[in-house]
């Protein structure tokens, strides 16, 4: 490459303090004009940050900011939308009750004698439809669309403003395998148009798929630039946590024990879902102890149903027919927590809602759900200090960081918080785990713990029913595997029995 | 009579439209109001005692819209720049007004809670009730069709899609939030200068609770929580006429009964529709860059 010509994004010894915290140190960040450029790095590493300082929303310390070779130093973040930078936020910016329409042209709303010209906008928005492939319906509320088209809609927004640099945070995080598949080929085209695109993301293998260049931040510094094409998700894993990661663990099979820890029979959830599919349907399964069972699918195929029927077996919203045994018990009429006390351990799928209470202190939260036993109640009142030296304990076991008994948990990362969730449901050997979405969210040194703990389990005796998308994560760790698709469980194999290409064409229904 | 009766409802309603739609204004741009109260007793004060001083009804108007703007700066400062709980704020508002606007009175005139009569000649006959009809139309435009209607309805709904677009939410709100005051202000001239001819103590006498009420159930769109507003205004003008009336036996129905009409009647349209009412997605949220 030589005489390159001037990059689209160059930041040079970029640094932000935050307080006594170094969120960039020196970084250096160069995105050739026409790529999709991956930025990798676990939670906090400071990719967010260089982002921001690029888009104007935080200032830079000490560094410069180049783009298509111009020194930049914002005002603020329309001067770095007027120079063409725009980003799709991870959580989007959408307001439901608004149409699709309105969405896009906030902020830039063609003016004709006072009132927006709406029709000069969708005239335009048409012509960039058809140049980059984007359908949309404009006058859909956008609560009303997938969440795939709601993504197009961010897209569309930035290139209705002519953005020619588009930073794209964690953009499949909330995308179906198939929604992620199209994503990627819009971005292609994109690229093929002319545009820069960032891509940050913690998903190894979606930077091997789609980016040309990468890089790798840790800890507020750059640790790694490469080409693609001449590097490994080994490599960028390395890079990113420090250490050496066993990205696939290699687990030993299964020697499940004679008798059942779950089991479930012919339940039913009658009602109306989304797309006119069942809810749930015929769905059994069995879990034996000592081994891991898996359900795989694509989101939104009855997993969510799924769970709540086996936990709240006796809420007709949950469950409309079937039966629940739980080790050894019928427990179709119990409440949740009687359940949960013959020693079920549960990771729930959304740990925001269910999982925790974000701005509650770390002490608090390793509390629910055993506030009632020994050692921390005594006589209707609570122990505090017995409360703490487990707390304590538990967090240095599970590595929780920072380990600040009084921080609220929505300070935590990802990782951190399902480390706390791991620690609290683990504190007492459990007979059943029910994971779901383990590793939702969660940096790529934790994964590989968090899947060690799930082994752990099962080889200490308990039966582990794993809920996931990830297929990957499905073919590494379960002993047996079901395929839930439209509510009912539609395939079942073994442990090696089946292929990525294979389990994935189940999961699509075929 | 049924004519008299739709008429007076027109009349009594004047008021409260207006206060509705200044708690449209805020509360679309994510701004909880309960302060329409306060700001419709300054209002009230405000018109009366500019009427008095200029001897027109319309100066009178404008400054009571000041006197409910006054108000709202000061709403504004406290859950905007200090993000105070809007609802203690609101509250705290209408107490300072309830008690501020007779110490006024005693001021100005050295009467007790009240200001001297405003001569017949010189007050409203009927403009501001097609003020305010002429106000719920504008308000369904602006919202609909122009650039600060979107840009409102978005600080509500999504403040962080307008901070996005690059748009100060804080400006946007801070503008709802004083147009509320001017429209509530408005309001309460109405109050002062239109329904009677003075101002005297808690004479807004909960209309601004009530216009929040009509917008709840209005699901704050302008048009249906102006029929609600006339719903009130038709309870009230009925108790109006039922006061003295001989219902059975040979005494008429004690006058408090017939008074507490209006208020029981917002109580079981809110008891009974409000879940069914769909809020802006931020009311009452302060906005925070993440």
């Amino acid at each position: 490459m030589a005489a390159a010509p001037p990059a689209a994004v160059e930041l040079r010894a970029l640094s932000k303090r935050f307080g006594g915290v170094l969120a960039n140190a020196d970084v250096h960040l160069r995105v050739a004009a026409g790529t999709i450029h991956g930025i990798v790095g676990e939670n906090g590493a400071g990719k967010s940050t260089a982002m921001k300082l690029l888009l104007g929303l935080l200032r830079p310390d000490s560094g410069e900011i180049f783009v298509h070779g111009q020194p930049c130093i914002w005002a603020s973040p329309a001067a770095a939308m007027a120079r063409g930078l725009g980003m799709v936020h991870q959580h989007f910016m959408l307001a439901g009750a608004y149409s699709a329409l309105d969405n896009i042209l906030l902020g830039a709303e063609p003016v004709r004698g006072g009132m927006i010209n709406r029709r000069q906008a969708r005239t335009r928005l048409e012509l960039l439809r058809q140049q980059y492939g984007l359908p949309v319906d404009w006058d859909s509320p956008v609560e009303r669309l997938p969440v795939g088209v709601q993504q197009r809609i961010e897209i569309l927004k930035l290139l209705y403003r002519d953005a020619n640099i588009l930073i794209l945070d964690e953009p499949t995080a909330v995308l179906t395998p198939r929604e992620t598949a199209e994503l990627f080929a819009n971005l292609r085209r994109l690229r093929n148009e002319g545009k820069t695109i960032l891509l940050i993301t913690h998903k190894l293998k979606e930077v091997m798929a789609i980016t040309d260049q990468v890089t790798v931040f840790r800890a507020g510094r750059v640790t790694g630039e490469r080409v693609t094409a001449n590097t490994n998700p080994t490599e960028l894993a390395r890079l990113m946590v420090g250490r050496d990661v066993v990205l696939n663990l290699a687990v030993a099979p299964a020697k499940p024990q004679v008798g059942v820890a779950l089991e479930a029979a012919d339940l039913h959830l009658a009602g109306p879902a989304v797309g006119g599919r069942t809810r749930l349907a015929q769905v059994s399964l069995q879990v034996r102890p000592g081994e891991i069972v898996g359900i795989a699918g694509v989101e939104g195929n009855g997993q969510s149903e799924l769970l709540q029927a086996l936990l709240h077996p006796r809420d007709p919203r949950c469950r409309t027919s079937g039966t629940v045994r739980c080790l050894g018990q019928d427990v179709t009429h119990w409440e949740a927590g009687r359940i949960r006390e013959l020693g079920v351990a549960l990771v729930p799928e959304d740990r925001h809602r269910e999982g925790l209470l974000l701005e509650r202190p770390l002490r608090e939260n390793f509390l629910l759900g055993w506030q009632r036993r020994s050692p921390f109640s005594r006589g209707g009142f609570l122990r505090p200090s017995a409360l703490t030296s487990a707390a304590a304990a538990a967090v240095e076991e599970y590595d929780v960081r920072p380990a600040d008994l009084g921080l609220a948990v929505g300070r935590l990362s990802g990782g951190n918080q399902q480390k706390l969730i791991f620690a609290r449901e683990f504190q007492e050997r459990p007979r059943l785990v029910i994971a779901a979405q383990p590793t939702r969210g969660v940096d790529v040194g934790a994964i590989e713990f968090i899947h060690r703990r799930l082994v752990r389990a099962r080889d200490e005796g308990a039966g582990v029913l794993l809920v996931s998308f990830e297929i990957e994560e499905i073919l590494a760790l379960a002993d047996r595997i079901l395929v839930l698709y439209e509510g009912r469980i539609t395939a079942e194999f073994a442990r090696g029995e089946v292929s990525e290409a294979e389990l994935g064409l189940k999961m699509g229904g075929s | 009579m049924l004519i008299q009766l739709i008429g007076s409802t027109f009349r009594v309603s004047t008021p409260l439209v207006f206060a509705m739609l200044g708690g449209l204004a805020s509360e679309r741009a994510g701004v909880v109001n309960l302060a329409l109260e306060g700001m419709m007793l300054f209002g009230a004060l405000g018109a009366a005692v500019g009427t008095l001083a200029t001897h027109s009804p319309w100066l009178g108007a404008l400054c009571g819209l000041g006197s409910g703007v006054l108000l709202a700066a000061v709403y504004g400062l406290v859950v905007l720049r200090w993000r105070a709980n809007q609802v203690v704020a609101g509250m705290g508002i209408n107490m300072l007004a309830l008690g501020l606007t007779p110490e006024f009175c005693k001021m100005l005139y050295d009467q007790t809670g009240r200001t001297p009569a405003i001569p017949l000649a010189e007050h409203f006959q009927a403009a501001p009730m097609y003020g305010a009809w002429i106000g719920v139309a504008l308000a369904w435009f602006v919202l609909r069709f122009t650039r600060p209607g979107l840009w409102l309805g978005f600080a509500g709904e999504h403040p962080g899609a307008l901070d996005a677009a690059g748009i100060s939410v804080t400006r946007v709100r801070w503008l709802a939030v004083l147009a509320s005051g001017a429209l509530a202000g408005l309001g309460g001239a109405a109050l002062s200068t239109f329904s009677s001819s003075f101002f005297s103590r808690d004479m807004a006498g909960g209309r601004g609770y009530m216009a929040l009420a009509a917008l709840i159930f209005g699901k704050w769109r302008p048009l249906p929580a102006a029929l609600a507003c006339l719903l009130f205004g038709f309870t009230d003008a009925l108790q109006d006429r039922l006061q003295g009336v001989v219902v059975w036996g040979r005494e008429p129905i004690p006058v408090q009964f017939i008074q507490i009409l209006p208020y029981v009647v917002t109580i079981l349209v809110l008891a009974g529709f409000v879940g069914q009412s769909r809020a802006p997605k931020a009311l009452g949220v302060p906005f925070e860059r993440d």
